[in-house]
């Protein structure tokens, strides 16, 4: 270290020291947005001001306490039926939350039975789950979702089956990689030897060690999950009405854009603000755990 | 190479069967069709004749192989709201999405390669770190939200641009702005990433060594090997495009497909959405054929792999 220091001076220390800063700064920001996304979750109804849904008609497109005809009472101002936006933002984040924690759940499920059969069983199944895989990576999730929603109506249940349908193939593809790996393992030919089963060695050795890509891969699929389901919600195959989506109330605000531009801003900056929270934890993540994974 | 194509099109056949099958199942999932034909003063008598028509009152084997019948005719069904031929409603759409997706592809492959190769030249250089921003903010910000953004700053605030719909070239830019701005991220980190691993090669070193212009070693001998790589994504570049066209061709009220399944969706105008989705997934899987053979053809060890 003080051989470095004594050749390239001070410089290098300083430029160090700043790249730690900025090193801390894209992990702890993000961790404090996600955060304050759950609590927001589980405590709208004591953080919200307001009720989300309630409708005040003359309190009709108050812009928020910053602009000129603001007012605190309304923070973020209101929208075209008088609901208070903040209110309806703090809401939002359930539906994001929801759809995306069951999303993951379902698709990591589905995606690390398969990739481990496909990786470690390989053969014919392995082939055609790949194939299978393959197909469902490059078809746009988004005209399965509309699909859905034409033919089972849009609600809660339909977004999360519209996402999941295709969303388990990354998790697939990546956990078959890791499972082709193991399987060439010391310790999973000895299992073999000591005659456990395939289904014992794909439960007890290889599963435990694909848990940390595992975890890498499902912390960056938050953001394009929450992205997908906004779209959806915008398009009007998402959440239903009633209850307040992000992307619904964007949508609400798209015409208004030129005179109360806030009903639209304040949503989309949620949404931008979350995804990106989610990215960069997720590759903090993934060079903690997984550094291999780094080309991904 | 014969052998891996003619393998390759059998596989694309199965998966062609297996999704008109799913999309059949679907179809039928959503309810009795000509129970939104129904009015008040209709007959059982005339159900009864409309269902002989549609052949609804035949066994579901015996449907599916119509449905597989009409489907090689060009015959998608038609609109329940609008009464005309799908396969019409999308020939009239399909070249509007075309348009805009191809000049979009355009635009973002030509950024992506200038910006990809630039990034992995000059490394953590300011424009290294810009190009990451830039990507950053392209995958997390949401489409539909920058869209409308962009038509407040360009066309009520400036009055620079139409805000939507189709006519002369300034109807072009935002729309094709905004979709190049969601496929650039990716395409640009492969590039970036792909530009980063040949110049580490054997050859490129050899290059420099024969005292060829830098500028011939990137642009002509590091390139064209750094493309190999991201040919493989072609098939989800794709996906992205037909993602962001579904939901720009909204903003912007461009009469594409993408408009058109919108509408579809809104009025639950089942045949229509069954048309569009039919439609991409022969395109996806005939993109990913392609791809695939291209590949195989570039690099012959893929070939004996996979056979």
């Amino acid at each position: 270290m003080s051989a470095v220091n004594v050749m390239s001076g001070k410089g290098i220390e300083g430029s160090l020291r700043r790249a730690k800063i900025f090193q801390q700064l894209t992990l702890y920001i993000p961790a404090a947005v996600l955060a304050l996304l759950v609590l927001a979750a589980i405590f709208a109804p004591f953080l919200a001001p307001y009720s989300p849904t309630k409708t005040a008609l003359g309190q009709r497109l108050i812009p928020p306490f910053f602009i000129e005809g603001g007012s605190t009472a309304h923070l973020l101002g209101t929208d075209t039926l008088g609901r208070d936006i903040l209110s309806r933002v703090i809401f939002g984040a359930r539906v994001s939350l929801s759809v995306s924690l069951l999303v993951i759940l379902i698709t990591s499920t589905i995606g690390t039975v398969l990739g481990i059969i496909a990786g470690y069983l390989g053969g014919r199944t392995g082939t055609v789950l790949m194939r299978v895989t393959d197909v469902s990576l490059a078809f746009p999730a988004i005209l399965i979702a509309i699909l859905l929603a034409v033919v089972l109506g849009p609600s809660f249940k339909t977004v999360v089956l519209a996402i999941s349908i295709l969303g388990w193939a990354p998790y697939a593809r990546l956990i078959r990689g890791e499972a082709l790996r193991l399987r060439e393992a010391d310790f999973v030919a000895q299992a073999r030897i000591i005659g456990s089963s395939p289904l014992r060695i794909m439960v007890r050795h290889i599963f435990p060690n694909i848990i940390n890509p595992l975890i890498v891969i499902a912390t960056l699929s938050v953001g394009l999950v929450i992205l997908t389901e906004a779209a959806l919600s915008y398009l009007g195959a998402g959440i239903p009405p009633t209850t307040p989506s992000w992307g619904a109330m964007v949508y609400d605000g798209r015409s208004l854009i030129d005179t109360a531009w806030w009903i639209s801003l304040f949503p989309g900056m949620a949404i931008g603000l979350v995804v990106l929270s989610g990215n960069f934890l997720g590759d903090w993540l993934r060079d903690k755990l997984d550094p291999r994974l780094r080309q991904l | 190479m014969g052998r891996f194509i003619v393998i390759r099109l059998l596989q694309t056949v199965v998966a062609l069967i297996g999704i008109s099958l799913l999309i059949f199942v679907l179809a039928r999932l959503s309810g009795d069709p000509t129970m939104l034909m129904r009015t008040p003063t209709t007959t059982e008598a005339e159900i009864v004749n409309i269902k002989q028509q549609l052949g609804l009152d035949k066994s579901q084997p015996e449907q599916y192989v119509i449905f597989v019948k009409n489907l090689f005719r060009g015959d998608l069904g038609e609109s329940i709201i609008k009464r005309r031929p799908v396969t019409d409603m999308i020939g009239e759409a399909l070249p509007n999405s075309l348009r805009l997706g191809i000049t979009s592809f355009a635009v973002s492959m030509l950024l992506a390669l200038l910006l990809g190769v630039l990034a992995a030249t000059r490394r953590d250089t300011f424009l290294d770190n810009g190009v990451k921003f830039l990507a950053v903010l392209g995958q997390a910000l949401p489409g539909f939200w920058v869209a409308i953004l962009a038509i407040f700053v360009f066309s009520v605030y400036w009055h620079l641009l139409p805000t939507s719909g189709t006519g002369g070239p300034a109807h072009y830019v935002l729309p094709v702005g905004t979709l190049s701005f969601f496929l650039l991220p990716g395409m640009m980190r492969l590039v970036r990433s792909s530009m980063l691993d040949v110049l580490d090669s054997e050859y490129i070193k050899l290059a420099r060594i024969k005292g060829l212009p830098e500028r011939v070693v990137i642009w002509k001998h590091a390139l064209r090997n750094a493309l190999i790589a991201p040919l493989t994504t072609a098939g989800i570049i794709f996906a992205n495009i037909i993602t962001g066209a579904v939901i720009l061709e909204n903003v912007f009220n461009w009469p594409g497909v993408g408009r058109l399944s919108w509408e579809a969706l809104v009025a639950r105008d089942f045949p229509v959405v069954q048309g569009v989705t039919l439609l991409v997934a022969v395109l996806v899987l005939l993109v990913n054929l392609l791809v695939d053979i291209l590949y195989a053809y570039i690099d012959p060890q893929i070939r004996y792999q996979q056979t």
